[in-house]
């Protein structure tokens, strides 16, 4: 390269106006980034579920347990809650406050359902002896639906903070992420559920 | 329950270890100290400044240091525990039992491993790529200041955990990974697995979300025209380092759950009874632990690269080479993990093909040290400290790599697993690889971060100290384990061992005295910074764009973002007459302070110490207290300030006169 | 070079990151979603298949489209998405998954068949005697 001469440009090393990041230019690749990580979680617990899922110490397996309609009912809930959630995306694009309060409120009742049905699956399986104490199949079980259950319980816990903040502050960009971060956590619980209800409930049976 | 289980739960008075004098002694050594640290801070009214300026700063340069001064503390203690350790081993022959007793050796050398790995060496590189990777990029900041505070005081809550095992109940006595049926509730019902299990779990959080947060750095804040390969080496090995803590840290956290469930709520994972089994622990924590050692070795990879580049005074040779061999151990590394357990019985098959991959994982690490020997070559060398330690390191480190191909054998393993030799190896990569790359990382970047150099005297006396002593004290382990000589020994039977474990224990104290002779090093460049200042920002004729900074930077790194036009950056700047503004100066976009992170932090802490001793309420109400001050700190929108003009324009201008009064 | 160049101004529109669905490809999505899990459902409990090796593929692999649907319908996934980054970190962890289950499933099968106790045998005669006459055995017709 030649020293700079009459004829070369003088190269800019500095833009004329400073380049700005707009505010939460990075949270969706982040959270995107969260959830594969969280991904992985459930995958050790699939692949413990898959290994263990074998185990049942002389106690009772999953065609003994397994309720097919309840969870066919549960995984409805979850299902119709992944709809009104994208429902409520949808109002919070056109900027509608209310109809967007509306349908995560909805959304919410339909993910308390599905915890609802889920408690009870638990206690009733507790009450038949079937703890997740009771062998290595069960504790792969309880820890891997249970989880899934956690994280739809903080993800509950997260949308009623969002409904409180979007009623203080209306749908200002920094809400409006938070909702599509929501969006994307809850969409998210929906495909695990799936592997869920084919690998542990399904297969379950059919082993 | 007695009312006083019902509030302290299992901590009892009997829970201080009274009866072991080391113990105690040291117990009083720390009150002492600690007593004499906090007097000072308070005489020398500090605590207002440690708060605003450090504690509760989201400046990824003061995080950083911070990282630094938690990874050399935890050090020096992970050090003591190897000195300990080393003295036993001399010791205990012929009928002697040493000085220390099985359940204080066996805490002894898990400590060290669960601290050298997890509170010195994760906190050290992360410390590094904190302060370096955005200057690097010409960035301000990382992409999540609030979350990178949090992260450290995180990883301090472990550290802090940990410690206070020395004192308060005792530490796990399984070994570094804590393998079942041992570390279960049967067999190990005291408080020990469950320090090491909180103390891992809550430094996790901080680690995998500081994954996050410098991944979308390097992704989404690089200054214009810094096309992904035009970045430093050291922001590329960053980021495929930070691409495997995420993709790693969730399986240790996940196989942690279920061995706390085992500890906590009966479940049956690991158990030898109701359909447990251990063996799948020891395969989810190796798939866990095999990239946990890439990510502990790929930023110093990087580290040399600059080092090399830099005091060579050219290019790295084969850049794309080095990015290309970088992406390929990223995805190497979760295809060998079963060569940790050879031993447990897979079979032929199975290990044939993870001996294989383990081989093939070796080829491009073998590339990169072609790449910074071809780098060298023609090229105008300075044996300043940092080429010093990066010339150490492709020594040593190459000797360590070839006993793990050796080791990547099945059979061979079959003779050596768990023997002296696999202890050789792995300080041999991680001293020689880890550790000499951060001395050279910190004699390199020192004068950035406090504006002076490092005085070369005591670097020299600890690199040649750490090279004599390192060699003589695992030069002896590899022979011995060649011999079937098995780790974790406390009493040895053979007197003709004796001779190998007294070199060893030599060795270690010269690195102990190496180790002095770097403390005296820092405190001598403190004492004498002035004769040692570095004016210009530029020290060593560097290459990339942290040194086009003022030492140390000023609070927004630049007062204007740089355009980029070539890779080596700030040496493209330099050749092609770049030159720095003078006028024009903006108001600056800077993220506030916050003492979110450290409360938050604190909670956490406060949650594993009450689940560690089942003073359930107190475990109920801090978490709690997590999610409440988690939700609280989101509807503070405003976190964000603006650095006026006047102030920027004014530190420039004293940057200038700098600038021109060394011309 | 990265969309940094490019001052904002006033507004905060993203024009790269995200995609937005819109109210008919969320009902695509919703309805695919019912079709893909009732079916299942129905394999499973009628046992319409007669086999249940064969049920058992079918339904994984109507898992396996579902998920995909909801990628595309409900996560608004594509490669253009974060420019490209957001679906690289995809089929990173979908390749990571899959090492991580399939790994897990071949070495603690071959773990389990190698380090399961043939109690009696091998506490009479020793393991490596054992080990031959497991062999030996496995060789019988």
């Amino acid at each position: 390269m030649s020293s700079a001469t009459a004829t070369m440009e003088p190269r800019a090393y500095h833009l004329p106006e400073e380049p700005h990041l707009h505010e939460g230019h990075s949270i969706m690749l982040a959270f995107w980034m969260y959830l594969m990580s969280d991904c992985l979680i459930f995958a050790i617990l699939f692949a413990t579920y898959a290994v263990l899922g074998g185990s049942f110490a002389g106690g009772p397996g999953p065609k003994d347990l397994f309720d097919l309609p309840l969870v066919a009912l549960n995984t409805a809930m979850l299902l119709f809650s992944s709809i009104t959630y994208g429902f409520a995306m949808l109002a919070m694009e056109k900027n509608r406050v209310s109809a967007t309060q509306g349908w995560l409120f909805v959304t919410l009742l339909f993910g308390g359902a599905f915890l609802f049905i889920e408690l009870y699956e638990f206690s009733h399986l507790i009450h038949e002896g079937a703890g997740p104490w009771r062998s290595a199949f069960l504790s792969s079980f309880f820890t891997l639906v249970g989880t899934h259950g956690l994280h739809v319980t903080f993800g509950s816990v997260w949308l009623i903070t969002l409904m409180v903040q979007v009623a203080r502050k209306g749908l200002i960009p920094a809400n409006k992420r938070r909702l599509m971060c929501l969006s994307m956590f809850w969409h998210f619980l929906d495909v695990i559920w799936i592997g869920v209800f084919t690998f542990v409930y399904l297969m379950g049976v059919l082993r | 329950m007695t009312t006083a289980q019902m509030i302290f739960g299992r901590l009892t008075w009997d829970s201080f270890p009274w009866h072991e004098p080391i113990v105690v002694a040291t117990f009083v050594a720390v009150v002492l100290g600690g007593a004499a640290l906090v007097a000072a801070l308070t005489y020398f009214r500090l605590w207002g400044y440690l708060w605003k300026e450090w504690f509760t700063s989201v400046d990824h340069k003061k995080i950083g240091i911070m990282y630094m001064v938690l990874g050399l503390v935890m050090f020096l203690r992970g050090f003591a525990d190897a000195i300990m350790m080393r003295i036993q081993q001399a010791w205990a022959f012929n009928g002697s039992e040493g000085y220390l007793n099985a359940h204080h050796y066996d805490q002894v050398f898990t400590a060290h491993g669960v601290i050298m790995i997890f509170f010195v060496a994760m906190p050290f590189i992360t410390g590094l790529m904190n302060y370096i990777v955005p200057l690097q990029i010409g960035a301000r900041d990382v992409s999540f200041p609030f979350l990178n505070n949090f992260s450290f005081w995180m990883t301090t809550g472990g550290a802090v955990l940990v410690m206070m095992s020395l004192f308060l109940g005792e530490f796990a006595q399984t070994g570094w990974l804590a393998y079942p049926p041992l570390s279960g509730i049967a067999y190990s019902p005291a408080t020990g697995v469950d320090y090491y299990i909180w103390a891992l779990q809550v430094a996790g959080v901080g680690t995998t979300l500081s994954g996050i947060n410098l991944i979308a750095t390097i992704v989404k804040m690089r200054a214009p025209g810094m096309s992904l390969m035009k970045m430093p080496v050291f922001t590329w090995t960053s980021l495929c380092a930070n691409v495997l803590i995420v993709a790693s840290f969730p399986i240790l956290t996940a196989t942690l759950v279920l061995l706390s469930l085992d500890r906590y709520a009966g479940t049956a994972f690991f158990t030898n009874d109701f359909g447990g089994n251990p063996m799948m622990y020891v395969n989810l924590i190796w798939i866990w632990g095999h990239p946990e050692v890439y990510i502990l070795i790929l930023p110093l990879f990087g580290v040399f690269s600059e080092v090399v580049s830099t005091f060579c005074g050219k290019r790295l040779f084969g850049y794309t080479s080095m990015v290309y061999a970088t992406c390929t151990i990223m995805v190497l590394s979760y295809l060998v993990w079963l060569h940790h357990f050879f031993t447990m019985g897979s079979g032929a098959s199975v290990n044939s093909f993870f001996g294989i991959t383990t081989m093939i994982i070796s080829i491009p690490t073998g590339a990169k040290l072609f790449n910074w020997l071809f780098t060298m070559y023609r090229g105008k060398i300075r044996f300043e400290l940092p080429m010093m330690w990066a010339v150490a390191f492709m020594l040593t480190f190459t000797v360590g790599g070839m006993t793990g191909v050796l080791l990547a054998v099945p059979p061979a393993d079959f003779v050596l697993h768990n023997s002296l030799f696999l202890i050789a190896h792995f300080h041999n990569v991680i001293i020689g690889g880890v550790l000499f790359g951060l001395f050279a990382a910190i004699n390199y970047w020192w004068p950035k971060a406090f504006g002076f150099k490092l005085n070369v005297f005591w670097g020299k006396v600890s690199f040649w100290c750490w090279n004599i002593g390192f060699w003589l004290a695992f030069g002896p382990l590899y022979v011995l384990g060649l011999m079937g000589v098995t780790r974790r020994l406390r009493v040895l039977d053979d007197p003709s061992l004796q001779p190998w474990f007294v070199i060893a224990a030599i060795g270690a104290g010269i690195i102990a005295m190496g180790i002095g002779a770097m403390l005296i090093q820092f405190a001598v460049s403190i004492w004498k910074r002035e004769e040692l200042r570095d004016p210009t920002g530029d020290p060593w004729d560097g290459r990339t764009l942290e040194w086009a900074t003022s030492s140390p930077p000023p609070e927004y790194n630049f007062a204007f973002t740089p355009v980029v036009y070539d890779g080596d950056t700030w040496a493209d700047m330099k050749k092609n007459g770049y030159q720095r503004p003078l006028s024009g100066y903006k108001p600056i976009h800077m993220p506030s302070s916050t003492g979110a992170g450290v409360i938050l932090a604190g909670l956490a802490t406060l949650c594993g110490f009450a689940l560690i001793w089942y003073i359930w309420w107190l475990a109920a109400l801090s978490f709690i207290g997590i999610v409440a001050v988690a939700i609280g700190h989101t509807f503070n929108y405003k976190r964000d300030f603006y650095i006026p003009a006047e102030d920027v324009t004014r530190t420039e201008e004293e940057r200038t006169q700098i600038l021109a009064a060394g011309v | 070079m990265n969309d940094a160049v490019h001052p904002h101004g006033g507004h905060d529109h993203h024009h790269d990151a995200h995609s937005h669905g819109s109210f008919g490809s969320y009902m695509i999505g919703f309805g695919l979603s019912v079709i893909l899990t009732a079916i299942p459902f129905w394999l499973v409990m009628s046992g319409a298949l007669h086999d249940p090796q064969l049920t058992g593929i079918v339904i994984m692999g109507f898992a396996a489209v579902q998920v995909v649907v909801h990628m595309i319908y409900f996560l608004h996934m594509n490669t253009r998405v974060e420019g490209g980054w957001s679906f690289m970190a995809m089929m990173l962890t979908v390749v990571l998954v899959v090492i991580v289950l399939s790994g897990s499933l071949w070495v603690m099968y071959h773990l389990n068949a190698n380090m399961m106790p043939h109690a009696q045998m091998e506490m009479d005669m020793g393991p490596t005697q054992e080990m031959r006459v497991m062999q030996n055995m496995s060789e019988m017709p």
